[in-house]
């Protein structure tokens, strides 16, 4: 499906580019056939709609829509300089500017800049101002206006292009610059060229034509359409159709406009085409007596993706009350599915289904007590430089379930979290509260996710490949955390893990799982001394280099703030 | 505790070398700021003085017609001090902002100034109208839309807005400036057509220079909700089990403005542009009607001096949405947003 779709094109562009031929041909023939209709005067001024005059006539008694239309013609050449001028001159400078000296390159990109800050109009009515009121000058001050963008964008596109080897090789090789800019730029940039051509055709046209309408463009006897919408304003009371039909013609091309710039978008955009997905939770009805026994049962969970992909297939398992218990298996594997349609929280795209899956008595596939949901679960993610949003204080973030689901003041919050920032190793809990998350390093926010996700005292802690974006000595320290946190408040972990190492270190039983299915259960013990038995797990403790000897005892000093 | 490790490449914490130099991070948004400030001011004077030199043949004739007699070119050449080197007419010029003095309009006889300050209010109403118009009506709607059609959610509601936003995003603000007169002002009979009398002559040109902005800021808000709710801190936020409202307000909303600001800057100050044309529309009597007459009758004072007004004004809403992505996410202090 998904190569089909990339090659052909998509519906906008095909739409935007058939509005643009209806355009071509009315610009080609409204002239030849029109031409007499649109500007014979003849006595019947301001005539109502009729069958001969559809949209009636204007004060000289020329036909409305044959004005309208011949007036294409001027108005799509007008355009097609203005654009012309635009690129040419616009992706010339871009493109030289690479091929220069940097100095010289760093000035002009800083006055392009200023430039391109400043609305293409203020440009326009200088050029204008120059030139006088004409239609030659409204073409010129368009096209002047819009060399600054196609200039600052080539410079954009290029940037990443001229590091590369063969640019490199060419310039050794003594090809002139001139050369290097016409074979070696200008074909590596040509798609995204598109896009903006499309889009600056459409936007000179509705520019020239703002020109003409205020008087400043097109002048009488000629038209176009910003040039009729002028003269139909002071006939707006008496011949409203007047005002309609150039309106209608701008509309259209601007509409256009906006689709062929759509479609242009989508087709080089890989993110364009994203199929639609359904979601939601399918609830079978819990059938089978469990292990009362356990803090957490799931049974028979399978998940499956928009498009019948089955990712997880009937995978059961519990944990008892302060177990730590390892999920262990290669990425792709369905182990961070598993643990997240625990914690309900699986993206929109996938439909998650099983006969049992609870925490203590928290039935969580039909629970709508948000609040239990985040009391009796505490969650850790993979990449700490992710989780935290980063427009908000780490405080905000790290009191919220304590404020929301606590019902603490502010206050208590805070201080509550500073104690809890304090017990995970954290120098200056106050400080570092205050911050956004951009000021810290990695372990010192994986540690505040683990100090957030205690604050409700959670039977049950998620942790979805904690350590796996820290750094060696980091990842010490986060383990002994979790080691802690079991031991001194009994919370019961499913630690999440490809890294069979880590596992082994941590956990009272493991589950191994490959392809959306556990396919081995072993205790820690029977991992550590390598009795298992799966082929697959074998596998994975063989790709597993062992450092048994003792690991450096983990610094005071790791994951500070940068 | 043994701790039985795999040996792993060290991920260095990013640190930039800039901001550890500099130690408030306004302080440095301020500098840099005033240096793209001083150059925008420095092109925008260049460019307006630039105006006369530049034209075609003796400025003075072009100014005055082929008819002028000799005597009136003469005056008309020292008024615009034509008899000094281009540097020295550069300097005069410069004096003149410097002491505020714009010149004289040739038509009015009376100093450029004042004229501005008579027309600024219609314009700076109408623009700055409209820019709160777009933040407060396109934000909400795109965000709203991109929840509501997150995830391929509700086939429909996406389609219909889509095709809807993008095609009232690409009215030409004066195309829906006379459809609006022609509708609310001909045919209801509800609102005056133009003229400045009262609140009730804003509302159409509001109307119409927000039209087309609202709806294409809408649809960059509906994608960047996309883009937003996808991301970790987003899942994260959800597992805390906070409210919808808590969720979208507190947690996507300031990402959303952040991108949605450094995306629609150009949008918002191009609605400056809009202002300008639609005055015509309206018989607004603003600076975008006085500087367009300005340029059919050649009055070169008048037209240097609402140039820089309108380039003053894109600058300071520039600054304006600068500031404003500064507050909602620090980190945009070190960077500059229009590159």
């Amino acid at each position: 499906m998904t190569k089909n779709r990339k090659r052909s094109l998509p519906s906008s562009l095909i739409w935007g580019l058939a509005m643009f031929g209806v355009l071509v041909i009315i610009a080609i023939v409204a002239p030849i056939f029109l031409s007499g209709a649109a500007n014979s005067l003849s006595p019947e001024s301001h005539a109502d709609p009729s069958a001969a005059h559809w949209f009636g006539t204007d004060d000289l008694g020329r036909d409305i829509i044959a004005r309208s239309l011949v007036a294409t013609r001027l108005t799509i050449l007008m355009s097609l300089g203005a654009t012309a001028l635009s690129v040419v001159v616009g992706v010339l400078i871009g493109g030289l500017v690479w091929v220069g000296p940097r100095r010289l390159r760093e000035t002009v990109l800083r006055i392009i800049d200023s430039t391109v800050a400043f609305p293409a109009l203020i440009l326009a009515l200088v050029i204008a101002a120059i030139l006088g009121p004409a239609a030659s000058s409204a073409v010129i001050a368009i096209g002047v206006a819009g060399i600054p963008s196609f200039a600052r964008i080539t410079a954009n596109m290029v940037a990443p292009i001229v590091g590369r080897d063969f640019m490199n090789t060419s310039k050794l090789l003594g090809v002139p610059p001139w050369q290097l800019f016409t074979r070696h730029l200008l074909p590596n940039i040509g798609g995204p060229l598109l896009v903006l051509i499309a889009s600056s055709f459409a936007l000179s046209l509705l520019e020239i034509s703002s020109l003409s309408f205020v008087g400043l463009g097109v002048q009488s006897p000629d038209y176009d359409w910003g040039r009729l919408l002028n003269e139909g304003l002071p006939a707006i009371y008496s011949q409203p159709l007047q005002v309609l039909a150039p309106s209608v013609m701008l509309i259209f091309a601007g509409v256009a406009a906006m689709l062929t710039g759509d479609g242009l978008a989508q087709r080089f955009d890989p993110w364009g085409n994203q199929p639609a997905a359904s979601r939601g939770t399918k609830r079978k009805v819990s059938s089978t007596a469990g292990n009362s026994q356990a803090l957490v049962e799931v049974q028979d969970l399978t998940i499956t993706a928009t498009n019948g992909a089955v990712l997880v297939k009937e995978v059961s398992f519990d944990i008892v009350p302060g177990e730590i218990v390892g999920l262990v298996g290669e990425s792709g594997s369905g182990k961070s599915m598993t643990a997240m349609a625990l914690a309900q929280l699986n993206p929109d795209s996938v439909t998650v289904d099983a006969s049992l899956m609870r925490i203590g008595d928290l039935n969580v596939m039909s629970t709508r007590n948000r609040g239990r949901l985040a009391r009796e679960i505490g969650l850790v993610y993979q990449d700490p430089g992710t989780t935290f949003n980063p427009a908000l204080r780490i405080g905000t973030q790290v009191t919220e379930v304590a404020r929301v689901h606590l019902g603490f003041s502010r206050l208590k919050a805070r201080n509550g979290l500073v104690e809890g920032l304090r017990d995970m190793r954290i120098v200056n809990p106050e400080l570092v509260m205050q911050q956004r998350p951009f000021q810290l390093s990695g372990g010192m926010l994986q540690r505040a996710i683990i100090a957030s996700s205690l604050v409700t005292d959670p039977r049950l802690i998620i942790a979805d490949e904690p350590t796996t974006a820290l750094d060696v000595t980091v990842q010490a320290e986060v383990l002994r955390q979790f080691k802690r946190i079991n031991r001194e408040k009994g919370a019961a972990i499913l630690f999440i893990s490809h890294d069979i190492g880590v596992v082994q270190a941590l956990c009272d039983r493991v589950l191994v799982m490959k392809r959306g299915e556990i396919v081995e259960r072993l205790t820690g013990e029977q991992l550590a001394t390598g009795k298992v038995s799966h082929p697959y797990t074998r596998e994975l403790l063989a790709a597993t280099p062992k450092f048994d000897v003792a690991v450096a005892r983990p610094s005071q000093k790791s994951g500070g703030a940068s | 505790m043994t701790e039985t490790l795999r040996a792993r490449q060290a991920v260095p914490a990013p640190v930039s070398g800039v901001r550890a130099l500099l130690k408030s991070p306004w302080g440095a948004f301020a500098l840099r700021r005033l240096g793209g400030l001083v150059l925008s001011l420095a092109l925008l004077i260049l460019l307006t003085f630039l105006i006369v030199p530049l034209i075609p043949g003796d400025p003075a004739i072009a100014i005055l017609g082929p008819g002028a007699t000799a005597d009136s070119i003469a005056i008309m050449r020292e008024k615009l001090h034509l008899d000094v080197p281009l540097w020295e007419q550069f300097g005069i010029y410069l004096q003149g902002l410097g002491s505020l003095d714009l010149g004289t309009s040739f038509r009015y006889s009376t100093p450029v100034l004042t004229t501005i300050f008579t027309k600024l209010p219609y314009t700076a109403t109408i623009a700055f109208g409209s820019i709160a118009v777009v933040l407060i009506v396109a934000i909400p709607l795109g965000m709203a839309i991109g929840v509501v059609t997150r995830g391929g959610r509700r086939p429909v509601v996406g389609t219909v807005f889509g095709a809807v936003a993008g095609f009232l995003a690409s009215f030409p603000a004066y195309v829906a400036a006379t459809l609006l007169v022609l509708v609310f002002a001909i045919w209801l009979k509800v609102l005056p057509p133009g003229g400045a009398g009262g609140p009730a002559t804003f509302v159409l040109p509001i109307a119409a220079l927000a039209l087309g902005p609202t709806f294409a800021v809408a649809r960059v808000v509906r994608q960047e909700t996309f883009g937003v709710l996808q991301q970790d801190y987003m899942r994260t936020a959800r597992g805390r089990r906070i409210s919808r409202a808590r969720l979208y307000m507190r947690h996507a909303l300031p990402n959303l403005m952040a991108s949605t600001l450094t995306l629609t800057g150009l949008i918002l100050s191009g609605l400056l542009g809009g202002a300008i044309i639609i005055e015509t529309v309206f018989s607004l009597p603003g600076l975008g009607l006085e500087v367009i007459q300005a340029i059919i009758y050649r009055d070169f004072p008048v037209i240097r001096g609402i140039i820089l007004t309108i380039g003053v004004i894109a600058i300071f809403i520039n600054l304006l949405i600068d500031i404003v992505l500064g507050l909602i996410d620090p980190r945009t202090l070190g960077a500059s947003n229009h590159d």
